[in-house]
Order: C-alpha cells, then structure tokens, then sequence
C-alpha cells in the first residue's frame, strides 16, 4: 500500500466514522428495544469499535513500510543535549 | 480500611510510587534503554486525556443526559484516524522547530511572534486553570465521600482550613513531583521520560480501577447485563435514559459537542504536550490512532451499565458524580472502593502533572521571558554578568515558580468557586476555551496565507465570545453577578442574551458558544489575512509551516546573515543554557577548523543552531529576541527558504513537464520510425510488384511480337500455320488482357476504390451455377468436380459477380493442383455458426504449413512437389494474382479467406467464409422498426 493511497484510506475512513457518529445516521439508531431502552448506545459503540478495527487493520499491515524519516541536522543535535 | 491514616497512607504511597516509577524511567534513559520508546506508551500517555473528569464525570453526564458522554471520546476517535497524517506534520514542524508548547507553536507560525505567544499562554491560564481546579476539587470530593459515607458530604471546604484539605497536600505533592520530573532540563522540547513512564502508568491504573468497578457492578451486583438493563428498564425514570432526548441541544447538540471534542483534543496543553512535543518516533502515531480510541473504548464501555446501577440505587448513590464510589460502598465492599479512589487520583494527578508543565513552560517563555527581555534585561544583564550560566538557574526557577503559582490557582480556583459548578460544566467550558486556538493552529498548518494580524484578531475575538457566551453566564449563575444578564441581555438588549446571541435560542449552550467564538475566529482569521500582510519572517515560517513534509525543506531554517563572534555568542548561550551546553553546541560546528578563537566569526549555520538551541529553552520569540542582540549586521536571510520552496517546487513542476515532453517526444519517435519501416516495406513491395508485373506482361507480349513477327516477314507460310500463328497471338492477347484486368482489380482493392455492389444472395445458388460454368474446363483437364451444397439457401450480403469471381478462381486453382490422373475437386457449402463457410479441397500434394499465408501474395506461384515450375500438364499457368484478388474481395464482403487441409481428399483445402445475412424484415426494410 504507497503512502497516498494509505492518505485516502484514512480520510475516508475518518469521514465514514464521521457520517457514523453524527445525525441522522445515529437518528435511526435512536429507537426503544424491546425492553424500551434505546439502541443507540449499543450502534455506537458497535459503529466505533468497527471503525477502530478497520484502522488497526490497515495502520498495523506488514507490509507498509514506514516512511522516511527526517535526516540531518537534529538527530546531530539532539544527541549534544541527551547526556 | 476507610479510616483516615490508611487512605493517606495509601494515596500518598501512590504518588511516592509515581515518583519511583518516573525516576527509574529517567535513569534508564540516561542509560540509553529508554522505557517509553514503544508506540504503545505513547498512546497509555495520551490517555491523560481520560482525568479526574472522565473517571467520575463521565458517569454523572451518562445519568442525567444519556450518551452524550460519547462524544467526549468519539471527536478524539476522529482526530486520532487522521492523526498518521495531521499529527505527524505537527510532530515534524515541533522537531525541525523545537517547538515547546501550543504557544510556541502558534507563535512560530506567525513570524515568531511574541505577542501571539503571550496571547495564547494567556488564554491557556484562564481556560485551563479551572479545569486543574476540577481536577482537586474530584480528589476532595471522592476522598469525602470514602471517609463519610453514607453521609452526604457538605461543606467539605468551609468548616475546615485549607491545611485539612487532602487536596492541597495532593496539590503540593505533586509541585515537588513536577519539579523534580518536569524541570531537569532547561530545553523544553527535551522529553520527559520519567513523566511520560508515570502518566502511562497512571493510564493503566485508571482503566484497571474503572473496569473493576465495572465488572463488579454487572456481574456482582447484578446477573449480568441483561439483567441490570431489564431492570432499568423497568425503572420510570429510566425510560429514556439513553435515547437522544435526553443529550442537551438533540441532534444539533450533538453534532456542536463532537467539533468540540474533536478540536479541543488537539489543542488542549497538555494534548499538545504528550501528542507532539513527547512525541519520540513520529512512526508511533500509526499505533497510538488505533490503540488510543480502543482505550477510550474500553474504558467507556461500562459507563452506561454503572450509570443505571447508580440511578437504581436510589438516595444512597448521592450525587450522579460519584457513582463510581457509591455504588461499591452500598454494596459494602472494603477494598474496592479504595482501588476507585486510587483510579480517580491517578486520572487527576496525571491531567495535572502535564497540563502544568505545559502550562509552567508557555507562562515562563511566553510571558515572562519577553517581559524580561524588554524591560529589565539590561540590568539583568548587567547585575550577572559576572558568572557564567547563572541565567540558567534563573530560568529554572521562574519556570518552578511557576508551577507553583499554578497548582495554587487551581487550588485558589477550587477552594473559593469550585462547589458553584458541576465537574461537567467546568471541563466543557475549557474545552471551548481550547478550542479557540484550532482554527490559528490548523488553519495555519494548511494554508501559507494565514497572517499574524489575522490570527490576532481570530484569537482575542473568539475568546472574547467565549468569555461573553460562556464565562460571564457561569460566573452569573454561581451568584456573582446578576442573573438578568442571563435574562435580559446585556444592558437590557435582548438580542445580547448570552444564551441566545443575535436571538439565537434553542441551542444548548455549549454549540451556541462553540457556533458563534468560531465563526468570530474563523472569520477573523480568513478575513484579516486576506487583508493583512506578512512581514518576511512570517512568510518564510508559515512556508516551513505549511510545507513541513517537503522533504527538502526538513529542518531547514532561515540562515543569519549577519556578524557575530564566537566569543559573544558563546558568552550569550552559557548564559542561558550554562557553559556546557553552550560548548557542546559551538564544538558541534567542526567546519570552523579549530579555530575557536573568541573573535573569530560564527558560520551562519552554527548561529541558527545557537538559535535553536535557545528556542528549545526559551521558546521561538525569545530565542529570537536574543540572538538578535548579538548579530550585526543584515540580520535574516529570509529570501533562502522562500526561494528554496519556490525553486523546489518550480523545478520539479519544470522537470514534471519535460519527462512528460520527453516520453510523447519518444512515443513520436517511435511511431515515427514504425511509420518509416512500413513505408519502407511498401516500397519495396512496390519495386517488387512492378518488377513482376513487366514480367508478367513482358511474356505474352514477347510471344506476341514474335509471331506477330513471323507473320509478316513469312508471306509464303500455309495456312494452317499461319492460323495457328494467329491463335497464339489471339490467345496471347487474351492473357494480356486478362493480367491487366487483374491488375486493375488490384490496384483498386489495394486503394480502396472497388465498388461492390452487395446485395442479398443465395450463396448455394451462386456456387452451383459458378460449378456448372467450370464444369467444362475441368472435364477438359481430366478432373471430375463434385459439389456438396445445402437445398436450403445458404443466404449472405454479397456481390454476385465478384463472389462468381471468386468462387470460379478457387475451383480453377483446385483443379489445377489436383492430382495428375483422377484429379478430383470438391466444393461444400456449410453453416458454422453465424457464417457459411464455402471450402474447395483438391486431392493434390496440399500446401506446406509455411506456404499457406504466401500463397496470398502477390504472383506468388506454387512451385510442383516435382521441381517443376508449371502446373500439372495440360493446364494453365496463373498469373498468382488470382488469390491476392479473391482474399480482397471477400475481405470487402466482411468474410475470411484462408487455407487448410484438405478433411475429405488430403489436399490444400481453401475456405471462404461470409457471415450469414441478417433476417430479412431488417434487412431488407430499415424502415418497420414501429
């Protein structure tokens, strides 16, 4: 997976979240069960913990490599202060 | 066990834990096998998001207004999904930068400026302050609570002396802690290990207290969850308690707390502390945007559960705040309660510990640094400039002071107004104030041309709506001021209602201030920058800024141009940093050759590290400010990274255009050169072509000329001679004719200029009567043809008298290469699939593999198995365009013309294949589709 493809993936995913956690998606959800207490907390902690998988399974992949990191002057630098 | 010595004992044997944990975390990374380098600590120490507020509050908000709890932790889930992208610029801008605090940051941004630093230090205090308050004010109550239930405790405050409030020990205790663990260093944007090791650890002591009282109460109290929300919802009060009726404002309510939590989760200090300026590996963002919001998950999951439990239990579960704590002590636990109280205590000493040293940093290097620097650095200066690193000292301790000073407002805070407000009310109204920084901040990581004036006015117009709509409101209803603000608006103009701004109603209050402070600061923002402009120092920063991922621009800053002298700057950065420090920082320049004599002039780049290196102490301003005091000169080379950006950017648009001109001027080429082979190939077909038509034409003419020839120059030759001459020359003309009609066919095949003239036909039909018309000329040549046609018509689109054509040159060639005695032909008509397929198969040798495409080509003439160049005797030489013609005109008809082997007599075997013609009505009228 290249880097603006994961890019894509994650603002997708974070505006799908969005859509998830906001009315009127969760207006639906807001109906008494059975017993008469709502469903809508149950939808959003089941929307939430989709929404978690979905980026763990993306973000903890293998076979993305880590990007480049910043070289130069501060790794220099930061090693004068750390005694 | 809930006596009062055992409870400070076990509280204050906590913090002491804190202290051992932080400590063996800072030896360890002197030793360099630091304990905080995993991305999962990073996303444990984020969750010092989850204080004092989350552990007891969330409860209380889940009992009165159902799940709108949620969204404290939903808008974090938000921001942490981009965090890969968003946090990591952050991270890279606090790196390159040495960025200290969201002060700094912002103050970075727009030019270094100091005035916007001490703005947003100044906001931070006034927010957040109330928010530390809260957190002692959590510590207070859950320890009354313990050691007084099931009284309710009142008056907690007023009938005893601050030093009987546990809380001010608390407050205290953690000073020392602070200090010790938060002030080692004098660089700011060094990393405290040994609080980040602490805060993780207080994350996990948190979550394992608040999952215990979970677990207890659903398995415990109750048999399981279906039991418990059976029961509740059986409960009258109950009924609704988790739909959104009961979350303030409904959807529109909602929607206005998720932005809100979103947004404030970046910019509260203390976030901003532990999400960037901790930060150790920008790679451990990947982990932490998933294993934060699980955490935030996991904690939360029992909140609604606990919630209900406590309503059940009715008047013995005293305020809805404290549930976490009632609920165990009803049921007459002993050790639970305690591990609760020990939970709350470590989600409110970890928010305090880190939002001080966020706080105690932006104070010292955004408000009283420059303070010092302006007015009384002269006399400063002088008094100490005797010695050495004495500044250092002093810095520490404005920065220790500070700390003190803020951990006793919070104290000031919560033991003077803390009871006129619930733990709920208090955070929400510092989320609002934290969220006024978003748009300077966010707005100018994105775009280059967000300026410092508009910043400004985007800052001090939002706070001050903030203040307006929420603040002033709080401080009417605690008392102190008259509630017909509230009612009447200020001055008595109604439209100036604090709660309904412009005659806004309906709203809750929180995205009624959250909805007018932002569009105030947006607006202000994108209006005045649009109207303003930025000073050079602005433009290079916000460039760094905006293009941090740049990979060219890493770490690059603008250069010093102007003189200074090794001495004077190693005299200005020990006096800051002390003498070490400042040796360690000029040593690193080895460029200089040895020579570090005082007087010789410092390279450009050693001065940009001298400033960084201040900027890490001291902040951007600052570090600025000072450095400034020692060059002469032309100060800023501001020109490099803009043009570097430009250049950059230009150069590789530039080389993005020509890689492209180059791959169409290669695809050009190429085609080109395809071009010039074809044409090439063409030519020498030509060549070819002409060479064999003289050829052709030049052999009946020969024999024509001959006996034209003889017949003139013999006048005596009989007459039966001559008439045989005259045959020949008859004949010979014929051929010529012939050729040249083919010839003609050819060339108006090749060229395109054919006309046919397809018209519907019954190929069977066609084929018979082309068999009948050849019938003669086989019989002659001792071949017997055989013709196998359907009674059916076989029906096509074709030309009749070009497919006869065709037809006739296929029998004739068969019948030519048919074998030498009994030669035999068969012509067959078939239907293969959408098509009829004509075949003439001969019983000859058949046509080698090879030679089956060549046979198509022009005057191609099959040469015999038997060496011999003309056909079996008695017949006819072709001209060997017989072939090429017929392949053309079936091509023109939409068919296929090619050679096999023979399936019945062994030898070649030629197929043609028309498509069938469509069914009549269509075809024959276009015109009945109605």
């Amino acid at each position: 997976m290249n880097r603006r493809q994961e890019k894509a993936r994650l603002l997708a995913l974070a505006g799908l979240a969005l859509l998830l956690f906001s009315p009127p998606l969760i207006l639906l959800f807001d109906q008494p069960s059975t017993n008469g207490l709502s469903w809508l907390p149950l939808y959003l902690f089941v929307a939430w913990g989709a929404v978690i998988g979905m980026a763990a399974w993306w973000l903890e992949r293998p076979d993305v490599t880590p990007r480049e990191k910043p070289t130069g002057a501060p790794q220099e630098e930061r090693q004068q202060h750390e005694k | 066990m809930r006596s009062d010595p055992i409870m400070l004992s076990v509280a204050f044997g906590y913090l002491a834990l804190l202290f051992v944990i932080a400590a063996w975390a800072d030896r360890r990374a002197e030793q360099g096998r630091s304990l905080i380098g995993s991305p999962t600590v990073y996303a444990l120490s984020i969750a010092v998001y989850c204080t004092a507020w989350t552990f007891y509050g969330s409860v209380g908000r889940a009992a009165v207004y159902g799940p709108s709890f949620l969204l404290i932790y939903l808008g974090p889930t938000l921001a942490m999904l981009v965090g890969p992208l968003l946090i990591r610029k952050m991270v890279r801008i606090a790196r390159a930068q040495r960025i200290t605090s969201i002060a700094d940051f912002i103050s970075a941004r727009y030019g270094k400026s100091d005035g916007l630093g001490a703005l947003v230090a100044l906001i931070a205090l006034l927010g957040i302050t109330p928010y530390i308050a809260l957190q002692l004010k959590a510590i207070t109550l859950s320890h009354a609570i313990l050691t007084q239930y099931p009284a309710f405790p009142t008056d907690i405050l007023a009938d005893a002396g601050f030093w009987n409030d546990k809380s001010f020990w608390v407050a205290l205790v953690l000073a020392v802690f602070i200090i010790l663990f938060g002030t080692r260093h004098l660089d700011a944007s060094e990393r405290h290990e040994g609080m980040v090791a602490a805060i993780a650890f207080e994350s996990l002591v948190k979550l394992v207290a608040f999952l215990a009282v979970g677990l207890v109460t659903v398995f415990v109290l109750y048999n399981g969850p279906g039991d418990l929300f059976a029961r509740a919802a059986a409960h009258p009060a109950l009924a609704q308690a988790l739909s959104l009726e009961r979350v303030p404002g409904g959807a529109l309510g909602w929607v206005g707390m998720l932005v809100l939590a979103t947004l404030a989760f970046l910019t509260l200090p203390r976030q901003f502390q532990v999400l960037v300026v901790e930060n150790v590996d920008e790679d451990h963002i990947r982990r932490a945007s998933w294993l934060f919001p699980l955490y935030l998950l996991v904690i939360n999951i029992f909140v609604i559960p606990v919630a209900l439990a406590g309503v059940l239990l009715g008047d013995a579960s005293l305020s809805p705040d404290s549930f976490v704590l009632t609920l165990p002590l009803a049921a007459g636990f002993d050790g639970l309660p305690l591990l609760v109280f020990i939970g709350g205590l470590s989600a409110a000493t970890g928010m305090m510990i880190v939002e001080t040293i966020a706080l105690s940093t932006m104070v010292s290097n955004h408000l009283i640094m420059p303070l010092l620097l302006r007015s009384s650095w002269i006399h400063l200066g002088s008094r100490l400039s005797g010695g050495q690193g004495e500044l250092t000292g002093w810095l520490l301790g404005i920065r220790r002071v500070a700390i003190v000073l803020i951990l006793l407002l919070g104290y000031l805070y919560h033991a003077l107004i803390g009871d006129a407000y619930s733990l709920v009310t208090i955070g929400l109204v510092s989320f609002a104030a934290a969220a006024q920084f978003a748009p300077a901040m966010l707005i100018g990581m994105y775009w280059r041309g967000a300026t410092r004036a508009g910043a400004f006015s985007a800052l001090i117009l939002g706070i001050l709506v903030w203040a307006y709509t929420l603040l002033i409101p709080g401080f009417a209803q605690s008392g102190w001021l008259d509630m017909a603000l509230l009612d009447d608006g200020f001055a008595g103009i109604d439209w100036l209602r604090p709660y309904a701004l412009f005659g806004l109603e309906g709203w809750d209050i929180y995205t009624h201030s959250l909805f007018w402070s932002l569009l105030a600061n947006v607006g202000a923002l994108v209006g005045v920058s649009l109207f303003s402009r930025q000073s050079r120092l602005e433009q290079t920063q916000a460039a760094l800024f905006t293009e941090a991922m740049h990979p060219e621009l890493m770490y690059r800053t603008p250069l010093w141009h102007g003189q200074t002298t090794l001495g004077e700057l190693h005299k200005l950065l020990s006096r800051y940093l002390g003498t070490p420090t400042a040796l360690r920082i000029l040593d690193g320049d080895d460029r200089q050759g040895g020579d570090t004599s005082a007087a010789h002039s410092a390279s450009p780049a050693l001065i940009a590290r001298a400033e960084r290196a201040l900027a890490g102490a001291l902040g951007n301003a600052s570090a600025r400010v000072l450095i400034n005091s020692v060059v002469r000169g032309e100060a800023l080379d501001l020109n490099a990274v803009l043009s570097i950006l430009d250049t950059t950017s230009q150069a590789l648009e530039y080389n993005r255009r020509l890689e492209q001109k180059s791959r169409e001027l290669t695809q050009i080429s190429e085609a080109l050169q395809a071009a010039n082979e074809r044409l090439r190939e063409l030519d020498r077909l030509k060549d070819e072509f002409v060479a064999m038509v003289s050829h052709e034409l030049r052999t009946p003419l020969t024999s024509i000329r001959a006996f034209a020839e003889i017949l003139r120059d013999s006048d005596n030759l009989p007459e039966d001679k001559r008439h045989h001459f005259l045959e020949v020359v008859v004949h010979e003309s014929q051929r010529l004719s012939r050729l040249i009609e083919e010839i003609l066919d050819l060339a108006r095949l090749e060229s395109g200029r054919l006309t046919l003239h397809p018209e519907r036909l019954d190929l069977a039909d066609l084929a018979r009567r082309s068999a009948d018309a050849v019938q003669r000329v086989q019989e002659e040549r001792g071949v017997t043809l055989k013709v196998d046609t359907p009674s059916s018509p076989a029906e096509v689109i074709g030309d009749p008298d070009r497919l006869e054509q065709v037809i006739i040159n296929l029998l004739d060639n068969a019948s030519k290469f048919a074998a030498d005695d009994q030669g035999r032909v068969r012509l067959a008509l078939s239907r293969h699939k959408q098509h009829w397929r004509l075949s003439v198969e001969d019983n000859g040798p058949g046509i080698g593999e090879a030679e089956r495409e060549r046979v198509f080509e022009k005057f191609h003439q099959l040469e015999r198995q038997d060496g011999g160049d003309a056909p079996a005797r008695g017949r006819p030489r072709g001209s060997g365009l017989g072939l090429p013609i017929s392949r053309g005109i079936v091509a023109h008809l939409g068919g296929r013309l090619w050679v096999e082997d023979g399936p019945t007599l062994g030898g070649a075997c030629l197929i043609m294949e028309l498509p069938q013609a469509p069914a009549e009505d269509t075809a024959t009228s276009p015109f009945n589709s109605d």
